[in-house]
């Protein structure tokens, strides 16, 4: 046992976290944006794995990573127009509209993948991004791999978080967009724009999720799978809920449960006794025991669910 | 005195209810003028023309001189006009200088807290209003609350202020403190429109005095120049009518009996201050008030959907304080709601299910499993029938029936369980004279039989025909009990608006 | 010149042909994205669903097929319709239908002495009560504590999938063949085939019987009348004596039981062994079907045999014009937003304004 416990086993541990709580923290980031301003977005799940597929697809035909990565934020925030449709526009139920555009989101990139690439024996793959190794930083002992051999997607990620927490906490738009989640009816008073202000924060979702989206085929793996996102989006509405609706603290929840998706591969490798898919099932049951207990506090956004229509 | 705002003329109409029907109002620069007028008089109406959330069916608009059209809030509020609602636009999370620069057209893209503080720091002592500029809206008092309300339309530099029924929920110190506030904006040259049904208070802070009543304006005064008796008056009527004659019953036992009970309302403030009062089988007690001073609290605990925070409640002696409903309709207590289309009624349900969805699940209408349908059926058509309710047919959806009949079924549905006590909330409510008549009639069966009624009404006259005992409340507190005939229908209004009974004789 | 402007006006009542056009009219304009989406791929729109059709219909192969892909069907979609006429939110079907083939593998590889009707009402049993157990958890939440159902629902799905996973990985994984899957049960066990030279079993009967015994729970018992009272409006419900929370709490059992038999007929009807894809997403067709369905058992039923057509024949389509079959599965997803959106015109009316 101790011998598998190295410095080693610790350094590949911690880097594959960050590596894995990538997509986490981007496609949380853009759950936040919609939720605070009273949207619950379950389609994350779906436009995760079709963005995914986008950006593969578009660098496997271009051999563009960039590109990829560019047409799949463009999707993703198509996506986030068509929620808004449903949500703001509609007024419909937020529960079936994510839930719909999931199951079209999925059944689409199915689709997609099969009638371009069909089913050959080796799955196309794609030469995916480089880790960036920062020069010199990297090569401080034990934090010099973890933090500065990663990829620019996971850099892109962690930079996020500031800004993403500016926009909210120090914008005249993050103002308005908490007080729209919070109290839409006296935001309107107010003259703000409540439609619109939900239209943004679902843009800016859905761009992110995009962004999150092309990690998996661009960084993680180097082709699209129909598993690839495998229930991450479900981990996010989670996640959003376990940082209190705070960007900051999205890193904390992203970076635990990343911990645990690499846990279990490593450990999985090592012929550990615990099968494990009870690891992968933490991810799930804990945000249960995170449901339960906000319900009992009642901290979301206060308009969360509701749409706003003016009589 | 220059005139600021006038209003000429002033028509609007709801479905059902000619709410304003041409009234002239004005204001004057520098002047608190109160509109004072029981529920349904038209003042909420008339302001909210005014604040531009309602458009008015005809009339005219002066501001400042100018004739104006009001169409949305932003109207008014480039007019200099803002407007404090009854409950309150604040985001709860946020701070109170989050709260007041929300919104405004000259914030940047970064917003910078600590310059907007120092702004908000000065407007609060040139109007010597207080509240901590980094509290969060969900410590404040209600007093602060409002304070922040305040400060939120001053610092938009409105020159009109439009306060409705403000002090509803404050505490007297809080009345105190606002009042305080008033006269000092008063000095500035602003203009305060002050909505009440509060003798006292408008007596205390107002210039002028418009009392509406009925949707028109019944009269004009100035403050120091009457007393609480004429515009009590002038609010609730003189008239004499025909007191439909009552045949004196057997009072028999107390059926329902309330001790002590203290409540509290949704927002959170005490709603219902140590009420004690009981119902005997054989009479109807009216609840007489202008609504909003707990009747409503009251009908959810005695319903049995809301606990008190202290006190007891006993029906027929026995202990009733933590049943459920289903509990309290075994026993035999019937409940007509207020709100009898979201709670009285589940309108997507068909007649004939509404009709008996309080006792469907007992013999004849259902065994262990199964319901009985044609027995369901059958004595369904039996009620339509004694209870006139105009229906096309059994299996139609509630919602398609008419207002008058909505409530025909609430009441065929509980009056065939034979209770011994019935809570009627605002039974009449929007109905038609035959319809009102109609329930009316069945009311006083209930009190001939020897059951128990406790009317819980908004209109004074129906409570004058048909109770014999009538308690007033205002404020959460009983002002007093009166026997039917005992005091004058103005003695009345004076307890609604905060008179005690005890101190009637001294109201001038 | 200017595009028309239109705006929403409040509806009185919504005029009975327009309810049951509506899904007709749903699976019209459905068709209409797909079809895009199939000239997209570069192919033949009208052939395309002409086959789908055929495939499903046309041919007795494709019959049995079809009623092979609704058996499960049925189930899943009246198991969410029952749930949803009770605002309990069911996603979760899908794990439901995995807990209740757990649970028949179970009873199916102990190999018990027993007759064989018995032991088939042994697999019934043992899979509603595992279906309606796994739903049970969500719906406790629910009516007890406010959490929202959907999300604990959904993710109950993926904590069974692994479970299910790790012990056909581990204790029950096949032992001849090393792969992923249990042993096969016991004959006795096995439904018997309705149809010779088919694979269409028992199940099916299962499927049709509980649809009529929901019809009847729902329109002749108390407990349907509760159902239904709490779905139209929970506080009046509550307000008028109804149980609400005990009501919950029943609706997520017997919806969890009926999506557990869909488990138990897949695994007892057609494979005799428990897989790690034995259901390629029923519980969530469940939901469309439900929807589609009006939420109405013979809406259902009718709705159930669509999605089985559109299943089956999409099969034989992607060999007969080279569009992937799952294009089933995005006519599913397209299906359930347009019928969301339609809905809308349940409560407004489309306004020209001038």
């Amino acid at each position: 046992m101790k011998e598998i416990f190295t410095i080693g086993f610790f350094i590949g541990l911690f880097s594959a976290t960050l590596r894995m709580a990538t997509p986490l923290i981007l496609a949380t980031l853009g759950e936040v944006f919609c939720e605070r301003s009273g949207v619950l977005n379950l389609g994350i799940e779906g436009i995760m794995l079709f963005t995914s597929l986008i950006a593969f697809l578009t660098t496997y035909f271009t051999n563009n990573l960039w590109l990829g990565v560019l047409t799949a934020i463009i999707v993703g925030i198509l996506f986030g127009i068509l929620m808004a449709f449903f949500t703001v526009n509609l007024g419909v139920s937020q529960h079936v509209s994510g839930l719909g555009i999931t199951l079209f989101a999925s059944g689409l990139s199915l689709f997609t993948y099969r009638q371009i690439i069909g089913s050959p024996q080796i799955p196309p793959t794609i030469e995916t991004f480089k880790t960036l190794t920062i020069p010199v930083l990297s090569k401080i002992p034990i934090i010099g791999p973890i933090l500065f051999d990663q990829y620019i997607l996971t850099y892109i990620a962690l930079l996020s978080i500031p800004i993403v927490s500016f926009i909210i906490y120090k914008t005249n738009f993050g103002l308005s967009l908490r007080a729209v989640g919070e109290n839409p009816e006296a935001a309107d008073a107010l003259g703000i724009n409540v439609y619109r202000t939900r239209y943004v924060a679902l843009i800016i979702g859905g761009g992110l999720m995009g962004l999150a989206g092309s990690f998996f085929t661009l960084a993680y793996f180097n082709m699209f799978l129909y598993g690839i996102v495998g229930g991450r989006g479900w981990v996010c509405i989670a996640l959003v809920i376990f940082a209190n609706w705070d960007p900051a603290r999205v890193l904390l929840g992203a970076l635990l449960f990343g911990g645990v998706d690499a846990l279990q591969l490593r450990l999985q490798a090592i012929g550990f006794n615990i099968p494990y898919q009870f690891f992968l099932m933490m991810p799930y049951v804990l945000t249960i025991i995170v449901l339960v207990l906000v319900a009992r506090n009642a901290i979301a956004p206060s308009s969360i669910l509701k749409p706003y229509r003016r009589e | 005195m220059d005139e600021i705002v006038l209003m000429k003329n002033i028509k609007k109409r709801f479905p059902g209810v000619l709410a304003n029907d041409g009234i002239d109002f004005y204001a004057n620069k520098g002047e608190i003028v109160s509109l004072l007028g029981e529920n349904g008089a038209g003042k909420t109406t008339l302001m909210k023309i005014l604040y531009g959330l309602y458009t008015k069916d005809s009339g005219e608009i002066f501001i400042k001189g100018k004739k104006v059209e009001i169409n949305s809030p932003k109207d008014a509020i480039n007019l200099g006009i803002g407007m404090v609602h009854q409950h309150f636009t604040l985001v709860n999370p946020f701070t109170v200088t989050e709260n007041i620069i929300l919104g405004l057209s000259s914030n940047r893209f970064t917003i910078n807290i600590e310059t907007s503080k120092e702004k908000i720091k000065e407007y609060m002592k040139k109007y010597e209003i207080f509240v901590d500029p980094d509290a969060k809206i969900s410590e404040l008092s209600v007093g602060e609350k409002q304070k922040v309300e305040i400060l939120k339309i001053l610092y938009r530099d409105i020159d009109i202020l439009i306060l409705d029924e403000p002090t509803a929920v404050l505490t007297p110190q809080e009345v105190k403190e606002l009042f305080k506030t008033l006269k000092i904006l008063k000095e500035e040259g602003k203009t305060i429109i002050f909505i009440s049904h509060k003798l006292y208070e408008v007596l205390e802070i107002s210039d002028r005095i418009i009392v509406l009543r009925n949707g028109k304006v019944s009269g004009e005064r100035d403050p120091k120049k009457t007393n609480r008796r004429e515009l009590a008056a002038l609010m609730v009527g003189k008239e004499v009518f025909d007191v439909i004659s009552l045949t004196p019953s057997e009072q028999k036992d107390v059926i329902l009996d309330l001790k002590e009970i203290t409540a509290l309302s949704y927002r959170g403030h005490v709603a219902l201050k140590n009420i004690n009062l009981n119902v005997k089988g054989g009479e109807i007690v009216g609840l007489a008030g202008v609504s909003g001073n707990g009747q409503k609290e009251l009908e959810e605990i005695i319903s049995g959907i809301r606990k008190p925070l202290k006190g007891k409640i006993f029906f027929k002696n026995i202990d009733i304080t933590h049943t459920t409903p289903k509990e309290r309709i075994n026993l035999g207590i019937g409940r007509i709601p207020e709100d009898r289309m979201d709670l009285g009624l589940i309108l997507d349900l068909p007649v004939f299910e509404n009709l008996v969805v309080e006792c469907y699940d007992k013999n004849p209408f259902s065994g262990k499993l199964f319901l009985n349908y044609p027995k369901i059926e059958s004595y369904s058509k039996k009620l339509i029938e004694e209870f006139d309710i105009r229906t096309p047919n059994l299996i139609v959806k509630t919602k398609t029936l008419s207002g008058g009949n909505l409530q025909k079924c609430i009441l065929a549905r509980i009056l065939s369980m034979n209770p011994e006590f019935i809570l009627a909330a605002q039974p009449t409510r929007g109905l038609d004279v035959g319809a009102t008549e109609f329930i009316h009639k069945k009311l006083l069966e209930v009190r001939d039989k020897g059951g128990g009624v406790l009317l819980i009404s908004e209109d004074l006259d129906e409570i004058l025909n048909l109770s014999d005992r009538i308690l007033v409340i205002y404020n959460g507190e009983i002002m007093g009990e009166l026997k039917r005939g005992e005091l004058t229908r103005e003695d009345i209004g004076l307890m609604m608006t905060g008179t005690k009974k005890e101190d009637l004789h001294a109201t001038t | 010149m200017p595009l028309p402007k239109f705006r929403l006006e409040k509806r009185e009542s919504v005029p009975n042909w327009f309810r049951m056009a509506l899904p007709f009219i749903a699976i019209g304009i459905s068709f209409i994205f797909s079809s895009i989406i199939i000239l997209f791929a570069g192919k033949n729109p009208v052939t395309s669903i002409y086959s789908i059709f055929y495939g499903a219909l046309g041919t007795r192969l494709g019959l049995m097929e079809t009623l092979v892909k609704a058996t499960p069907l049925i189930l899943t979609g009246i198991a969410v319709s029952f749930a949803f006429t009770g605002k309990f939110w069911n996603i979760g079907a899908e794990g439901q239908l995995y807990a209740g083939a757990l649970a028949a593998t179970w009873a199916g590889i102990s190999n018990f002495n027993i007759p064989s009707f018995l032991y088939i009402i042994l697999l019934l049993v043992v899979g509603f009560i595992a279906g309606g157990l796994w739903a049970l958890i969500p719906g406790y939440l629910k009516a007890k504590l406010k959490v929202d159902d959907v999300v604990t629902t959904l993710l109950m799905n993926y904590i069974i999938l692994y479970l299910v996973t790790a012990i056909l990985e581990g204790p029950w994984r096949d032992p001849v063949t090393m792969w992923p899957q249990s042993i096969m049960i016991s004959p006795n066990a096995e439904f018997p085939k309705l149809l010779q030279k088919s694979r269409v079993h028992f199940g099916l009967i299962v499927g049709l019987l509980v649809v009529f015994l929901v019809y009847i729970i729902i329109k002749h018992t108390k407990l349907g009348f509760n159902i239904r009272a709490i779905g139209a409006n929970p506080n009046a419900s509550n307000f008028l004596g109804i149980n609400v929370t005990k009501t919950i709490i029943i609706t997520s059992l017997i919806s969890g039981g009926i999506a557990g038999l869909a488990g138990v007929g897949e695994v007892a009807g057609l494979h005799y062994h428990l897989t790690e894809n034995i259901s390629p997403g029923y519980g969530y067709t469940g939901i469309v079907i439900a929807m589609l369905g009006g939420l109405n058992p013979i809406g259902v039923l009718f709705a159930s045999f669509f999605f089985a057509i559109i299943i089956t024949g999409a099969q034989y389509m992607s060999r007969a014009t080279g569009v992937t079959s799952f294009i089933a599965d995005v006519i599913q997803g397209i299906t359930l937003l347009v019928l969301l959106a339609m809905l809308i015109l349940y409560e407004y009316r489309i306004r020209r304004v001038e």
